[in-house]
């Protein structure tokens, strides 16, 4: 029997836009994966520990505030920290194309924007963990 | 420490049990996912850690949909963490039975607490059990325990009556409830009215908390035996001036069930444990520090009555029933030749030579050499 994937959807920062965040979260849990909301505000330090603690397969970040450049780049490294460095850290909301290639770079990613059906993101969480985590479910 | 390093491999089990000595948060966390998804090595990890077992003193949190225990949870951890004690805490939500997924909301309302170290906070998924928790909760306070948590605190999802699961996994149990279940103790009465160790009325800003805290008061009274059962109550025309102070106690008791409850209840000492109904008002963090009075007073009777004793070994009594069961099913129904039997067996069976309960005999009488292997390790 194959385990459900963990996902942590979070929204960092001072950002109140957390309707995409709430319809990504609705649409991973009707894929059948176990979706952890932590709601809004959390710092970057409390969504590392919540997805260590939680031991998840993968963190989903949005933010439409503009502040991706800082934050994307401050959990990951909080998640290497922390030796979790196997998590795939995603996200979405409302960032430019070469900010997403440029932290796509830096090991974040894939990211999404405004207007990407639901299904793109539950089939890109689902291969990626068939092929990074699928050996030992 | 990597945690990719602990994906692969039988010498996972001892990597996360060496850095889980060395109290690293992640190795907590993946021995409890180990444990939650039985993953390859279970058995050998919870052998480990079975004899740490013992310290942690064991709290469910169950009660309606929104009544707001995850909101009282967080406060008790704050109140616990002042005094110095570690806390693990296990919140459960449903999964979907269509879907299999599930939306873990609990953290949300825990932000308080989550970034303290001494505080170590999951989430569960139901997956399919139905009694409130996860089947696999009970092991994972086992894992908390061993840890060296000082407190395991469990909040079940919401509950209506039958979710009963939190009586067998705790030992203390708290119910809350609201303003608004007023109506709905008497369908309560029957399943979660009886596993409370100690009720709360959360909300108690609202209108109605002090009638339902009455009421449940009043039917705690009116369980038999509750308060001694005094025969007073019997005696009609009795003149009041005649009897002396205790007499005239006992029987306003007895006229009285409801104060009569609320008098046991507050016994520092208690033979007998009458649950108290306390009020809260979690959002502003009212009553919690006569909440964890209750708390401390029940662990004290259920150590001093030997309870605690009685709980834990019940509990031990039906994890190595539960480990029969499981071992049983899978060493079965994992085995080709024993499927293939059964296959075998289906035309007698449908031609009606062969009844489903002589099939069963025969395939068991079969199976005794699988049934008594003791490979640690044969089902994963
Ligand atoms: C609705 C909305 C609001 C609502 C928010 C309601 C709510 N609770 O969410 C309200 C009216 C409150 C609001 C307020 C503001 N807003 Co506004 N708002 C929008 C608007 C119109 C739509 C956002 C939305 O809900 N989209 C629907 C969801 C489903 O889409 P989504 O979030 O993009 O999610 C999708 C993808 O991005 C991705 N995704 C998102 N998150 C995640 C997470 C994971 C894990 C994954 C895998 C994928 C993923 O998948 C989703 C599905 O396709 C956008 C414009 C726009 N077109 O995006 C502006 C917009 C986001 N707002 C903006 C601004 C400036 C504001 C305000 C500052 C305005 C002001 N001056 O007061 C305030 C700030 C509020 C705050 N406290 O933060 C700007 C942001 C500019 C920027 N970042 O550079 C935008 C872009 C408008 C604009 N063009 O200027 N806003
Ligand atoms: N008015 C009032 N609201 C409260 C009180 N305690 C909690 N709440 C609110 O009630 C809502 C639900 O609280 P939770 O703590 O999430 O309730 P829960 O029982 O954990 O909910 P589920 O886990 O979804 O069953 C939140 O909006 C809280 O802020 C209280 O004492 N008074
Ligand atoms: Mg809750």
């Amino acid at each position: 029997m194959s385990r459900p994937i963990r996902v942590l959807v979070a929204k960092p920062g001072l950002d109140g836009h957390d309707r995409g965040a709430k319809v990504v979260a609705a649409a991973l849990r009707d894929a059948g994966m176990e979706v952890i909301y932590t709601g809004l505000h959390q710092t970057p330090e409390m969504i590392a520990s919540a997805a260590v603690q939680e031991d998840v397969d993968v963190v989903g970040l949005s933010i439409l505030s503009g502040a991706h450049m800082t934050l994307f780049p401050r959990v990951h490294d909080l998640l290497v920290e922390a030796g979790r460095d196997d998590i795939l850290l995603t996200g979405g909301g409302i960032i430019p194309k070469e900010d997403m290639a440029a932290l796509e770079a830096r090991g974040i990613g894939k990211l999404f924007g405004p207007g990407t059906s639901t299904q793109d993101l539950v089939d890109f969480i689902r291969a990626w963990f068939a092929e990074h985590k699928a050996q030992e479910a | 420490m990597s945690g990719a390093a602990y994906n692969t491999g039988h010498s996972t089990i001892d990597r996360v049990l060496a850095d889980f000595d060395a109290k690293k948060p992640a190795a907590l966390a993946r021995a409890v996912s180990i444990m939650e998804n039985h993953r390859a090595g279970f058995e050998k990890l919870a052998s480990a850690l079975h004899p740490r077992l013992g310290h942690a003193r064991r709290i469910g949190i169950t009660g309606p949909p929104g009544a707001g225990k995850s909101t009282i949870t967080t406060q008790l951890v704050r109140s616990w963490r002042e005094a110095g004690l570690t806390v693990g805490v296990i919140a459960v939500d449903p999964t979907s039975p269509f879907t299999g997924g599930a939306l873990l909301g609990d953290r949300i309302r825990m932000e308080e607490v989550a970034l303290d170290p001494g505080v170590f906070i999951r989430s569960m998924a139901t997956r399919g059990s139905l009694g409130g928790l996860a089947s696999a909760t009970r092991d994972v306070c086992d894992v908390l325990d061993a840890f060296g948590m000082d407190v395991i605190l469990i909040e079940t999802v919401g509950v209506g009556q039958s979710e009963l699961d939190v009586a067998r996994t705790a030992d203390t149990t708290l119910v809350v409830l609201v303003p608004e279940s007023g109506d709905s103790i008497q369908t309560l009465k029957a399943g979660v009215m009886e596993i409370a160790d100690i009720f709360t009325v959360n909300k108690a800003d609202r209108p109605g908390a002090d009638r339902l805290r009455n009421d449940l008061e009043l039917m705690l009274g009116l369980r038999p035996g509750a308060t001694g059962g005094h025969e007073a109550a019997g005696h009609h025309g009795v003149d009041l001036r005649s009897l002396a102070p205790e007499e005239k106690e006992a029987l306003r008791d007895a006229m009285n069930p409801a104060r009569a409850a609320r008098k046991a209840a507050s016994s520092e000492e208690p033979d007998r444990w009458t649950p108290p109904v306390l009020r809260t008002i979690a959002a502003q963090k009212e009553g919690i520090s006569d909440l964890i009075d209750a708390i401390t007073r029940h662990h004290g009777y259920l150590d001093r009555s030997g309870e605690l004793q009685a709980r834990r070994r019940e509990r031990m009594r039906e994890r190595v029933r539960e480990a029969v069961e499981l071992k049983v099913h899978q060493r079965l129904w994992k085995d080709e030749p024993t499927v293939q039997w059964l296959e075998d067996r289906l035309p007698e069976l449908e031609a009606g030579a062969l009844a489903p309960f002589h099939a069963a005999d025969a395939l068991l009488a079969r199976s005794g050499p699988l049934l008594t292997g003791t490979n640690m390790d044969a089902e994963s």
